[in-house]
């Protein structure tokens, strides 16, 4: 798929993000907006799945780590045909599949995440797994820079590059914010890539909206052969709309009625310019 | 399997679930154990020696030791994570919760030293409350053998079972307890080593023996006991419980863990909810800083012991 039309997916993606968490009434909507464009590449460029054998032992595997950006999740699941759109429109609700955090009752779901801290651990068990049975499927883990806190995340770094896992892939989601604020402020990550680096890991850094970087970025080889691979996507958290863009109250704030019309168009102009720089 | 307890000598539970994970490993490359920098404890040295493609060592890191026996049984591994009990199920019930059991993923969480094995090394060592944490989440059946036949069977079942578990084991010798072991009888059911229409004695794991030799003891006094190993508290062999208290006029519970959450209020709650009203008393751990001493020395102070049970036995039965 070219780079064109993984950008307009990512502008339909958010457009579903909006409108499921408007109807829903509920969601993470900085966070989802922020690590869209990354799932667009991994699930349209990267990864090898495919909706008709979710279950394929030779699969490669997404965790998402930072579970409550669902929606990016679900949205981009949808499109991919994994689950049928108009389930969206259950999101939260009464019994659903569709839970304010991911579960494997979803089909491509690998793991049950919410709780944060949860998802590099269980990759890198996958990593070695896979290994284990001589499987080249790769491994992908999405952590929020808020998440790494948490301390598990550093055992889960130690043992990956202990184990030389070069089969896996974690992408933190550095959108500068969390609930309470900016990161800097809450608890620092930095030095972000020197700690990583620190740990074992070969490290990348790219624009974390930029289709051609993220692909480029993301691809399914390691930096350096015996070491696990980090990228540092720089994100804005409530990327694509300007009223939500590093506004720390979008973290789950649920656009009202009007709120979700000027954001739709919002994204409709930046669809229509995409189309007209394609054209040109 | 039977066993003669005449002839067969004390083993520690802990042991015997190495001996028979070696057996599962050899069988199956698939089966794989998961330490965090306990091997030694978990007496699985020779294990990893043996079999050094199938144990992974995290270090001294139990919450990734959870996260990552789920990753790995994601793969189609079954996944047997060792740790001392007191940090696999206080550290990593968070993993142990959603990684494993929210996930439903088949991995056995094997939690060593269990109890006050640890006693003289103090409360960070002990846990007497993971049966109690672990039965409040959904997805994960608790087996508390009790000597080394239940040990070898819960262990081979756990194997097969494609279900979370949690097996308890303690370190200390126990000796064989009679009767016959089939895999049904310890990963699914109570099993009833001895008669009595007195008192019902319900135990688990270390608790077992001292049940079995007071039952011996009031039986010297004309008090007939019956004994059951409930190896597996959740979910709980409802209908063997129910039977050993309709025949009996009192019910005894004996259990290395908290009175609170365990063995006995699972088995108090189930009397409760089938109308089944008998004198009942839970021997465990009060609700109180615990004395230090050895594994025996506790027992003793709380009366988890031949004495003990008989003194609480006998006065149960002679206040109703
Ligand atoms: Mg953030």
């Amino acid at each position: 798929m070219n780079d064109s039309a993984l950008m307009r997916k990512s502008i339909a993606c958010r457009r579903r993000v909006l409108e499921i968490i408007h109807h829903a009434g509920a969601g993470h909507t900085g966070g989802s907006l922020s690590c869209v464009d990354i799932l667009t590449v991994l699930y349209n460029a990267v990864l090898r799945i495919s909706p008709d054998n979710p279950g394929d032992p030779a699969r490669d595997r997404y965790i998402q780590s930072k579970g409550h950006s669902v929606e990016a999740l679900y949205a981009v699941l949808a499109d991919r045909g994994f689950l049928p759109d108009e389930e969206l429109q259950t999101l939260c609700g009464y019994r659903t599949r569709l839970i304010g955090h991911p579960t494997r009752k979803v089909p491509g779901i690998e793991q049950n995440t919410g709780a944060l801290g949860h998802g590099l651990s269980f990759g890198v068990g996958a990593a070695l797994g896979l290994r284990r049975k001589r499987c080249d499927a790769r491994v992908y883990v999405l952590l929020g820079d808020g998440e790494l806190a948490e301390g598990s995340n550093w055992e889960a770094a130690m043992s990956a590059s202990h184990h030389r896992l070069d089969n896996i892939t974690a992408v933190i989601d550095h959108n500068g914010l969390q609930i309470t604020g900016a990161v800097r402020d809450v608890l620092g990550v930095d030095p972000l890539v020197e700690r990583w680096a620190a740990f074992g890991w070969s490290v990348c850094e790219c624009d974390g909206h930029d289709i051609p970087r993220l692909r480029a970025a993301l691809r399914r080889e390691p930096i350096e052969p015996a070491k696990p691979t980090l990228v540092v996507a720089h994100t804005v958290k409530g990327k694509g709309v300007s009223f939500m863009e590093n506004e720390k109250g979008w973290h789950h704030r649920v656009p009202k009625e009007d709120e979700l019309e000027r954001a739709l168009a919002e994204l409709d102009r930046a669809a229509a310019e995409l189309g007209e720089v394609e054209r040109t | 399997m039977t066993t003669d307890p005449a002839t067969t000598p004390a083993t520690a539970n802990q042991e015997v679930f190495a001996e028979t994970i070696t057996e599962l490993a050899r069988e199956n490359s698939d089966m794989l154990v998961v330490t965090s920098d306990s091997r030694g404890s978990g007496k699985l040295v020779p294990f990893g020696e043996a079999f050094p493609d199938q144990i992974i060592e995290v270090g001294i890191a139990e919450q990734n030791l959870v996260g990552i026996a789920a990753g790995l049984a994601s793969t189609g591994a079954h996944v047997f994570a060792v740790s001392p009990a007191p940090f696999l199920t206080a550290r990593s019930l968070e993993q142990i919760k959603n990684d494993v059991c929210y996930s439903d993923h088949p991995v056995t969480l094997v939690g060593i030293s269990a109890g006050v094995s640890y006693g003289a090394l103090g409360t960070t060592h002990h846990s007497i409350h993971d049966i109690a944490a672990l039965r409040a989440i959904n997805n994960i059946r608790i087996v508390v053998p009790a000597d080394a036949a239940e040990t070898r069977m819960v262990v081979r079942a756990a194997a097969a079972a494609g279900e979370p578990v949690y097996l308890r084991l303690g370190k200390r010798p126990v000796p064989a307890l009679p009767g016959t072991v089939t895999e049904a009888s310890v990963f699914h059911r109570a099993r009833r080593l001895c008669n009595g229409s007195d008192a019902a004695l319900l135990a688990c794991g270390e608790a077992v023996a001292p049940a079995l030799a007071a039952a011996e003891r009031l039986a010297a006094e004309n008090i007939k006991a019956s004994v059951h190993s409930v190896p597996c508290i959740r979910p709980i062999d409802t209908n063997s419980i129910l039977d050993a208290a309709r025949n009996a006029s009192a019910v005894v519970t004996v259990e290395e863990h908290s009175v609170h959450g365990g063995l006995g209020e699972a088995c108090a709650a189930l009397l409760l909810h089938h109308g089944i009203h008998k004198p009942f008393r839970i021997i465990g751990f009060p609700d109180e800083v615990m004395v230090n001493g050895s594994q025996q020395e506790i027992f003793e102070h709380y009366g988890l012991t031949k004495d003990g049970i008989v003194a609480v036995t006998r006065q149960l039965l002679a206040d109703s």
